[in-house]
């Protein structure tokens, strides 16, 4: 059983409620820290080794010293709740269920960071988890960890729950910053960093849900003791958003030891592939991360066991692995059609691209109309060179990341599934036969479990 | 067209949210509220309101709206099925799900009912992949749904609405 420190007391009884976190030790992070100055506090995050748990993994403590701190300007904390990467789920469920985490998290790191009014940008589709949020910050306050001179430390700190209205693109932080200024969510040039430049033109840190909450214990514990925990650079735990055919979804945490193999076979996790069937392929970190087959996710090219870590996850570059991402993983099972899966991934970003750039804007459009002709039968084999070209001019061509995002689906798809477009392309009347409920053709890839 | 003085105080506590002479913040919310007050949708008429209330010029209020997937910019049925359709739900039957709720209500995708009780959309992960398949209705999130589950659904926004919910 692997260490929890964050979903550790998240089935407890009443632990959504104040009196219940408080008596189950909650809020000793922030006595803790406010004991400390807040350069001890970013210190010890430091000393942690967290990584960003938002998708690109960038050290924590390293983001927090790099904000500006001028004289008579105000700075900002903004909790990116937006989770909209397909197939994460992760933030959801902390916040549904262990709110006051993430409050606890919001009150430390704005007491490090200096922000005295921190903004948590929640999707406008966990409406229900807004109220949740907000009855958590009201009780907090009635408690006395927010509002003014908090437990007589002269911090002041108030936070704020701002909904989002449905847009993928608000999860990327400059967007998010716009969208938080009521404004659409375009991305903005870089640089100025939000570091520098943020919400209103003053510093600001963009920083994840699970990120947050991971300062709690790290306070706890301390970061040397927290950095233990783990291997290598993956220090801490991680929560997993596992979907897709297993017979297990859900959000599990883990500490970064374990294998792919037995986060996917094992009971305590994924619990196998649902229904009998065989492992055909997982993108391993959010829809925008490669996919892999099932040989390349249990090992890697080098034939080592494929750990549940940042480094293993991400051995062979994108050649032969993958990335932790956002730790959405979504298993594939041997009746499960790449292309069509792909094409709701093109779908996905043609909808939720900004527009802003044409290769993105266009691309994006393009790379769903080619996948659809190729799902339906439509296809011609030149149209897999296409889609391939397609893809390679958005990479690295584009304001915000998302570009890469829309490609990189793509790109693995082509590399490691090319003969499963080919046969779209050759078997016509079977595609279109099979348009529901695709595919047994490809052989399935045996797992070894 | 105004909001009741309940809901004035209401963007009133949300403008506070932000520091002074930022009241644009208060935009998306206030939009949330707008349209939840003022039958489901963002008329032009609405939406130059909320301009004035938040002191903007229209277009800053038509540009916003116009960006974001969950304002609607035209009348939709009482009850919206909002079905996701991405990979993750894919995998587990929502092309099956969504399928059964055209057959059984008669709509396509962006189509409303005739008699006005029912709006069918298809939406981009919800986030809840792994409660798959599922949809949203309202505030709330309809998950692990089969086609008995949507029976159920039907039948149950029948009634409500039969009730005067
Ligand atoms: C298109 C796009 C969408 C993103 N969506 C999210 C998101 O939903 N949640 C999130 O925490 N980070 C998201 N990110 C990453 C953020 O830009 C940012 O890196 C992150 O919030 C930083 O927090 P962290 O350092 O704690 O991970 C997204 C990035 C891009 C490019
Ligand atoms: S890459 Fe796409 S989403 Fe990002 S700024 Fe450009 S058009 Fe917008
Ligand atoms: S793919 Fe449907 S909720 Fe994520």
């Amino acid at each position: 059983m692997g260490r929890k420190l964050l979903l550790e007391k998240a089935h407890i009884e009443g632990i959504r409620y104040y009196d219940t976190y408080r008596r189950e030790g909650g809020y000793a992070a922030v006595e803790k820290a406010l004991k400390m100055t807040p350069d001890e506090v970013t210190d010890q995050v430091k000393k942690s080794g967290l990584r960003g748990r938002g998708g690109a993994g960038f050290p924590t403590g390293m983001k927090w010293s790099f904000l500006a701190k001028p004289e008579g300007v105000p700075r900002y904390l903004v909790c990116n709740a937006d989770e909209s990467e397909p197939g994460t789920f992760k933030d959801r469920y902390l916040m549904e269920h262990i709110p006051h985490l993430l409050i606890e998290g919001l009150i430390v790191s704005s007491y490090a960071l200096g922000s005295n009014r921190t903004y948590i940008y929640i999707r406008g589709e966990y409406a229900w988890i807004v109220d949740i949020l907000e009855q958590a910050v009201a009780e907090a306050k009635k408690n006395g960890w927010l509002g003014n001179n908090i437990k007589g430390s002269g911090f002041n700190l108030e936070i704020y729950v701002h909904r989002g209205a449905g847009a993928y693109i608000c999860g990327e932080e400059t967007a998010l910053i716009e969208s938080l200024e009521g404004k659409r969510g375009n991305p903005r040039i870089k640089p100025p960093f939000p570091a520098v430049k943020g919400l209103w033109d003053c510093p600001t840190v963009v920083n994840n849900v699970e990120t947050l909450a991971a300062v709690v214990p790290i306070i706890n514990m301390g970061g040397e003791e927290y950095a233990k925990i783990g291997v290598g650079k993956s220090t801490g735990t991680k929560l997993i958003s596992a979907c897709g055919n297993i017979n297990k979804p859900g959000v599990y945490e883990i500490d970064m030891t374990i294998s792919v193999e037995e986060f996917i076979y094992s009971d305590e996790y994924c619990g196998g592939i649902a229904n009998g069937k065989r492992l055909k392929a997982c993108i391993p970190g959010g829809s925008s991360v490669p996919i892999l087959p099932a040989n390349l996710l249990l090992k890697t090219a080098k034939g080592e066991t494929r750990m549940m870590n940042y480094e293993s996850l991400a051995d062979g570059g994108f050649q032969t692995g993958s990335m932790m991402g956002s730790g959405g993983f979504i298993v594939l099972d041997e009746d499960q059609c790449v292309v069509r899966h792909t094409l709701t991934l093109a779908r996905f970003y043609r909808h939720e691209s900004c527009g802003q750039c044409s290769p993105c804007r266009e691309g994006t459009g393009w790379m769903e109309k080619i996948l659809k002709n190729i799902e339906y039968g439509k296809g011609k084999m030149s149209d897999i060179d296409l889609l391939w070209d397609i893809q390679r001019r958005i990479e690295g061509n584009t304001i915000c990341p998302l570009g890469d995002a829309a490609a990189w689906p793509v790109a693995a798809a082509i590399r490691h599934f090319r003969d499963e477009f080919e046969w779209h392309v050759t078997n016509r009347e079977e595609c279109l036969k099979r348009n529901y409920g695709l595919a047994n053709y490809a052989e399935p890839i045996k797992a070894t479990a | 067209m105004e909001f009741s003085a309940e809901k004035l105080a209401k963007v009133n506590e949300i403008i506070a949210r932000y520091p002074e002479g930022k009241q644009k913040s208060a935009l998306l919310p206030v939009l949330h509220l707008a349209q939840q007050e003022f039958g489901g949708w963002l008329s032009v008429e609405t939406m130059d309101y909320v301009a004035s209330l938040l002191k903007l010029e229209p277009i800053e209020v038509y540009e916003v709206a116009t960006f974001y997937s969950m304002y609607n910019l035209k009348p939709v049925g009482k009850y919206m099925f909002e079905v996701c359709q991405t990979g993750p739900c894919m995998l587990r039957g929502s092309d099956d799900i969504i399928k059964y709720i055209e057959d059984k209500l008669g709509i396509k995708p962006g189509e409303t009912t005739a008699d006005g009780m029912f709006t069918l959309k298809t939406v981009e992960c919800l986030g809840a992949c792994g409660y798959a398949p599922m949809m949203q209705l309202g505030k709330h999130y309809r998950e692990h749904l089969t086609k008995e589950k949507v029976d159920q659904i039907i039948e149950e926004c029948r009634r409500n609405a039969a009730a005067g919910n």
